[in-house]
């Protein structure tokens, strides 16, 4: 007979190996902790695993201070040349910001990541200074126009960068998996694939591209405001997995789950909503803003090594600032002693154009 | 003297092989030389074959490949014809239907083209199948329980994959063919509609689902408690006194005050089982079509509660910026 005694056996050893190994890498560890957010019984709860979190906090330090000026003195922009954000600031303090930079940005490469070696200080030789430019503007523009998102906690370089010149959550567009035969079989339909950017979940891989990129985004809303169906919400099941990939992310980015903004019961529900999801949709809005206005304009300043796969600009998504903490850094207040980093931006210093998005 | 008994040292009786009852004339001969597994002894009947393939089994298990390919080689042509990757990510791996903007139009075999393809001959090899069920069991004399209990099943997947998608006038609304893609489809289907918990066809095929599994864990309790009374012989016991099947019967009636008989049982199992998906496809055909957001039909027929708030409600950021959407 085929079914032979050690076949038996042998079959039976592999099926428990692999169902053994696949619930390893498939489940964590006990230990979770569960805290209630919300009215008992309905779900509305945070789980937490101590094990991440210790990793996560380590992950999530502010930096150490630069220490406070006197601030008298004749202005950055009288003592040296081309300074054209930080100009108003006297000598001192524009030194003591050159050095926070350096600390939060390029701990290593010093002053020379962005000061060609051998040339005036004043040259915009190399392009990360002309990046680090625009990044202060960046800055300011978050800290003043985005306060619906940032409140008074401020950003500063170190929220992205975390002392490295490039900020470990960075995004390029996916260009997808091509199919070996030229098109004719195997479209992934941008999905289907163990994604990082959602989580490792099948869900359409680069929502980023989708809804992040500001102006020209779609939509992400797509549950209906009415409960028989009418002409106004046409969305599809699909459009609602892209909703869903960018959703994952974002539970991702900041070590969430969806009811920390969501009342699962009625996604759509602002009523029944945390607050915490008021302050997320500004969120959506900053990033979309920032990459359309600041991040993805830079294209022609970067060698071709800093672009993505399609050549387009690094951007930021949640993760970006939040890098797993449901606060960047835990809510530390960095902006509070870099008033520099505070202030409005100039007219025309501020955003490149780009259509509002708001609506979505 | 061997005893018969339950499981672990069921005898298992090797007496010549049995070919079945003579087929009427035009029909297939079976296939396959019967023989013994002692390991299907242990979980079954002990006797492998022959088995009754005909045309319509034949025909089924043909197509049934065909759609396994065309899902299969899609799967192994989305790693680039990697078969390392293929086999590390095949549950992630999947043949998407067209997207939305096709509607009903056929699109190109690679946005959609080959999904159809698949569907039509697994749903040709479905019925075919379904067809041989109700053959065979027409060809023994029985009744064709089985057969509307598979149809059953097939009302789901056609309602899934077919008829809702019809009604919806796209093909992108149907369920992609992979193992974690028609998950995430699934709840994204849920949250896109607005929670499908509060469907009530929904509710009930899960009461169907869950009750189902507990008639079962009833059912087959009991029998096997009664096992060592013969209760597998419950046709020659019913009439009579002190049986496997009085026991047991009175068993539930001591517990529960009612019992069901050995041949109710069987209807309740076969009811529960096959309103599972009678219920759960009426809950898919009406979403999207008859109701949008299932939620807010709950609230408008008074039968979402609610509770009361925890912190303070927050509006709709787009409506206070003038920007309805």
């Amino acid at each position: 007979m085929i079914f032979t005694p050690r076949l038996v056996i042998a079959t039976a050893a592999v099926f428990a190996v692999v169902a053994f190994v696949g619930l390893l890498f498939t489940f964590e560890r006990p230990g979770a902790i569960v805290s209630q957010t919300g009215y008992r019984g309905v779900a509305m709860e945070q789980n937490y695993n101590p094990r991440m979190l210790v990793a996560q906090q380590a992950r999530n330090q502010p930096p150490e201070a630069i220490e406070k000026v006197d601030p008298d003195g004749q202005k950055a922009s009288e003592v040296y040349q081309n300074v054209q954000v930080l100009g108003d600031l006297t000598e001192v303090e524009f030194l003591r910001t050159m050095t926070a930079i350096t600390a939060w940005v390029s701990p290593e490469g010093g002053c020379a990541y962005c000061h060609a070696e051998g040339e005036e200080l004043s040259s915009d030789k190399l392009y990360t200074k002309v990046v680090a430019r625009r990044m202060l503007q960046m800055t300011r523009e978050v800290n003043t126009t985005w306060k619906s998102h940032v409140a008074d906690t401020g950003v500063t370089c170190w929220t992205c960068h975390r002392g490295l010149p490039v900020p470990e959550e960075i995004w390029f567009e996916d260009p997808g998996r091509r199919s070996a035969s030229k098109g004719l079989i195997g479209d992934p339909a941008g999905q289907n694939a163990a994604a990082p950017a959602v989580g490792l979940s099948s869900l359409p891989n680069d929502p980023f591209t989708a809804f992040l990129v500001g102006g020209k985004d779609a939509p992400i809303r797509n549950i209906s405001q009415t409960a028989l169906p009418t002409d106004r919400n046409t969305s599809s099941v699909k459009q609602a997995e892209w909703t869903y990939g960018l959703m994952i992310h974002m539970s991702e980015g900041l070590g969430v789950n969806c009811t920390y903004c969501h009342n699962s019961r009625a996604f759509a529900s602002w009523e029944q909503s945390p607050p915490q999801r008021v302050t997320a949709w500004h969120g959506i809005r900053m990033v979309q803003a920032l990459n359309a206005g600041f991040l993805d304009p830079l294209r022609p300043t970067y060698p071709a090594s800093r672009l993505g796969p399609t050549g387009d600009a690094p951007k930021a998504n949640c993760a970006t600032c939040h890098q797993g903490a449901y606060k960047p850094l835990y809510g530390a207040p960095l902006a509070k002693d870099h008033p520099e980093l505070t202030v409005p931006n100039p007219q025309g210093q501020g955003p490149q154009p780009f259509r509002s998005s708001a609506s979505r | 003297m061997a005893e018969y008994q339950n499981i672990f040292t069921q005898v298992q009786v090797r007496g010549p092989v049995h070919d079945g009852i003579p087929l009427p004339k035009g029909f297939w001969d079976r296939v396959g030389k019967p023989g013994f597994s002692y390991y299907a002894g242990l979980i079954g009947d002990a006797q492998i074959g022959p088995i009754y393939l005909g045309w319509f089994g034949v025909a089924s298990l043909f197509f049934g490949f065909l759609a396994f390919e065309i899902i299969g080689f899609n799967m192994w042509a989305s790693v680039n014809w990697n078969v390392v990757e293929f086999i590390r990510q095949l549950p992630w791996l999947a043949l998407e239907p067209p997207p939305p903007a096709y509607g009903l139009k056929i699109p190109p075999l690679n946005q959609g083209g080959w999904w159809l393809m698949a569907g039509f001959f697994l749903t040709l090899s479905i019925i075919l199948w379904w067809i041989r069920t109700y053959r065979r069991a027409r060809a023994l004399g029985m009744g064709t329980h089985v057969a509307w209990a598979f149809a059953a099943a097939i009302w789901l997947y056609l309602v899934l994959g077919f008829i809702r998608p019809l009604l919806m006038g796209s093909w992108g609304e149907a369920v992609p063919f992979g193992i974690f893609p028609h998950l995430d489809w699934t709840a994204a289907f849920s949250i896109r509609y607005g929670n499908l918990f509060y469907n009530p066809f929904h509710a009930l095929s899960i009461v169907f689902l869950y009750g189902s599994t507990l008639l079962f864990a009833m059912h087959g309790a009991t029998v096997l408690a009664t096992g060592r009374y013969n209760s597998e012989r419950e046709v020659e016991q019913i009439t009579d006194r002190g049986t496997a099947f009085e026991r047991g019967a009175l068993f539930w009636r001591w517990t529960m005050g009612f019992n069901a008989t050995a041949e109710s049982i069987h209807r309740w199992a076969w009811w529960f089982a096959v309103l599972c998906p009678l219920t759960g496809g009426i809950g898919i055909l009406l979403t999207g079509t008859a109701v949008d957001n299932w939620y807010l039909w709950a609230i408008k027929h008074g039968f979402a509660p609610s509770y009361p708030a925890v912190w303070a409600p927050v509006a709709d950021p787009a409506l206070t910026l003038g920007a309805p959407r």
